[in-house]
């Protein structure tokens, strides 16, 4: 903690002075955290703004809910004003209607009687008011884990399936010599330059055909292999000496074993990238989803997330809610696995 | 019984052939080596009987079986790469098990067979370290470890000591004899350099462009070279030759320049006037006052106890005499040198074929 203290505090000026970069290099890194963060904050703090606060203008940065109070009387609870100015400067009153620019309030020790105010002479007590609500809305009213447990099963479904599809593939064009190695190398980096708009009505044809139309392997499967996963394996793989390999088939090793064994070990900097990769690709998909799935048992989040925003109306702190529990799992994921990214480059033993 | 039998076995890539047909029979518990310059084929040979490298035409005989269809697992090999090959994800134990596991060893016997091999081979401290962790000989010794652990019926080293300082080299290479008295098998030991040809084999096969050039024990090519490639590989430093042409009478090679070398009187097959090369060993060129040929000195090397002079002939030949002691000839002189007629070796210069007659 202290190292990290110090780093984060490391100047190159001497003595408590600070040096002219200093300056530059903090005044840059802290825009670049603000600009980075920024919107991400402002998202989480806006998510715990109750609907009211919400439309305000102009916005405030914490949320913030009118106080109210239970008046001997009356059913529901009042809001609180206090008074600026007009006969009752300086009291604490709650509204019970408005009427135009008037409005009837009561004095809450005095419930009896009804006072007559002007709207100018009054500003709202407010407090500091997390709408935590507006989380446990998302259970009760919308069936949110529902959409959590499709967004997660696509998600790991669809990961492992192209992690195993795409290193067996990447695992043939690196290190077997056949007929044609090339040719089925160039097809695949050359789907690469395909968009997927392109292919998109082709590709719901064959889905309907095949009967995976409003199911979630309908989204897993057209995925399963991608270009770049491949491209992007082979290139790691093809590091990898091809003497190890001789090595263990003279160890008596299958193919299979060799794969399992030796080549997924040795790749697991690239697929564990390609894991990262995937796992956001596939949480963050929009569109094709949007395709596959109708019917909204089996929206994934991102749909879900679409579907709070109408075309008269949108239901912001739903909306805001639920972008932030989008944003934890995936959040989590980069942190456990961030490390493998830059790390390990296969020792080969050799000098 | 593990003899490795080659019938005229061929490697082309495409229209190149790298392996030209070559013969070969090796004994059982023979130590063979396969020497050669860079790319004359020898690793792809010994690629070959691993079964690592298919063959394009002949028969590989390995203990009496034809193995030219049967994958490189089941030819009963183990193999010691060139970059050692070790995997480096696994330990060391790992590494020595992980043969064992694939033909389903019993757990107990492959820790038995580990340990025995470790503590052979002086690796027993490093079983739980990786690869990455240890020195350039102690993967050496895990990789001839990972061999050893099998009990194959031949060992296949590719190149092992290339990587290696001149030190730990020479140490190896003694551990490497001893492993072969201790075990007992066919072991087939590429290299492309001769002292460690010499010092290791019991046969020698000397390879060039795909061909076999030569093939025996170490001594008999050395004192029988069959042409002048083999002549000039084995053996440091180089042999000298020196092209001439028989005299009328047979008893004087001509010089170019003029000056005359007297020929042994018999051993070899010569006619009148034939171009001829002979080749002398540097050991067996002395200066000698009253020698034939004169030597113009290049430069002198004194090492206390021996002395190597290099210098060049009237004809532009190069030479180099290797003598013991110390000697006081310097820079620019020129002295003459005569050879020891009885241990030159005479070769055809058209055909570079020795000319030795039994």
């Amino acid at each position: 903690m202290g190292k990290v203290l110090s780093f984060l505090t490391a100047t190159r000026g001497k003595n408590g002075k600070l040096h002219w970069t200093d300056w530059v290099s903090y005044g840059y890194l802290t825009l670049g955290v603000f600009l980075m963060f920024g919107p991400v904050l402002w998202l989480v703090i806006s998510s715990f703004k109750t609907e009211a606060d919400l439309q305000r203008f102009p916005p405030t940065l914490l949320p913030y809910a009118q106080e109210t109070v239970q008046v001997d009387g009356y059913d529901n609870p009042l809001p609180l004003f206090l008074m600026t100015g007009g006969d009752y400067e300086g009291q604490t009153l709650a509204q019970l209607r408005r009427v135009g620019s008037q409005a009837q309030m009561v004095d809450p020790a005095n419930p009896d009687e009804r006072l007559r105010v002007n709207i100018a002479n009054r500003e709202p007590v407010e407090k500091l008011h997390l709408a935590t609500e507006n989380y446990t809305e998302l259970f009760e009213r919308f069936n949110f884990l529902r959409f959590f447990w499709n967004s997660t099963f696509i998600t790991v479904t669809a990961t492992a399936i192209m992690l195993l599809v795409n290193s067996m593939a990447a695992f043939a064009l690196s290190k077997y010599e056949f007929r044609g190695r090339m040719t089925v190398l160039l097809m695949v980096i050359g789907t690469l330059m395909i968009p997927q708009t392109v292919v998109l009505v082709p590709l719901f044809l064959i889905v309907t055909e095949l009967g995976m139309f409003n199911s979630l392997w309908g989204v897993i499967i057209p995925g399963a292999a991608t270009p770049t996963g491949v491209f992007l394996l082979r290139q790691y793989m093809i590091t990898i000496p091809d003497e190890i390999l001789d090595a263990a088939r003279m160890d008596k090793a299958s193919e299979w074993k060799i794969f399992w064994r030796i080549i997924v070990p040795l790749s697991a900097p690239a697929i564990a990238v390609l894991a990262i990769l995937a796992i956001m690709w596939r949480w963050n998909d929009f569109l094709w989803p949007l395709i596959v799935l109708t019917q909204s048992e089996n929206f994934t989040l991102q749909l879900a997330l679409n579907s709070f925003q109408g075309e008269l109306q949108t239901d912001w702190q739903s909306l805001l809610a639920m972008t932030v529990l989008t944003l934890l799992p995936i959040s989590a994921v980069f942190m456990f696995l961030q490390k493998y990214i830059a790390t390990g480059i296969a020792s080969t033993g050799g000098k | 019984m593990a003899t490795i039998e080659l019938k005229s076995v061929r490697k082309s890539y495409g229209t190149a052939e790298v392996i030209e047909g070559i013969d070969l029979q090796i004994a059982h518990g023979e130590f063979c080596v396969f020497v050669g310059p860079s790319g004359c084929g020898k690793s792809t040979l010994l690629r070959m009987i691993s079964g690592l490298e298919s063959i394009t035409d002949g028969d590989i005989v390995i203990g009496g079986e034809v193995v030219n269809d049967i994958p490189a697992a089941d030819r009963g090999l183990a193999m010691v790469f060139q970059s050692y090959a070790l995997y480096p994800h696994m330990t060391v134990r790992q590494n020595l098990s992980f043969g064992l596991e694939n033909i389903n060893t019993p757990k107990a016997e492959i820790d038995q067979k580990i340990e025995n091999v470790a503590k052979m081979l002086q690796i027993d401290q490093l079983l739980a370290r990786r690869p990455k962790d240890l020195s350039g000989g102690q993967r050496q010794r895990v990789a001839i470890g990972r061999a050893v652990v099998r009990e194959p019926r031949v060992f296949l080293f590719d190149e092992p000591l290339s990587n290696l300082d001149a030190e730990l080299r020479v140490d190896m290479r003694g551990e490497i004899a001893s492993l072969h008295r201790r075990l007992g098998n066919t072991m087939i030991y590429v290299t492309h350099d001769q002292v460690e040809a010499m010092t290791l084999a019991d046969k020698i096969a000397v390879l060039r462009l795909g061909q076999l050039e030569q093939f025996g024990a170490p001594l008999e090519l050395f004192n029988r070279p069959r042409n002048m490639f083999v002549a000039g590989f084995i053996g440091s430093p180089k042999m000298n030759f020196i092209e001439g042409q028989v005299s009328a009478d047979l008893k004087m090679l001509e010089l170019a320049s003029g000056e005359k070398i007297a020929l042994p009187s018999s051993g070899f097959a010569i006619a009148a006037g034939q171009k001829v090369t002979m080749g002398v060993r540097p050991t067996e060129l002395q200066p000698d006052e009253t020698g034939p040929i004169a030597l113009s000195v290049k430069s002198v090397e004194l090492l206390g106890g021996e002395s190597y002079i290099y210098g060049s002939l009237a004809n532009g030949g190069a030479v180099t005499i290797h003598s013991l002691g110390q000697t006081s000839v310097g820079l620019g002189d020129t002295i003459q040198v005569s050879p020891k007629i009885e241990e030159v070796h005479l070769f055809d210069t058209d055909s570079t074929l020795s000319l030795r007659d039994e």
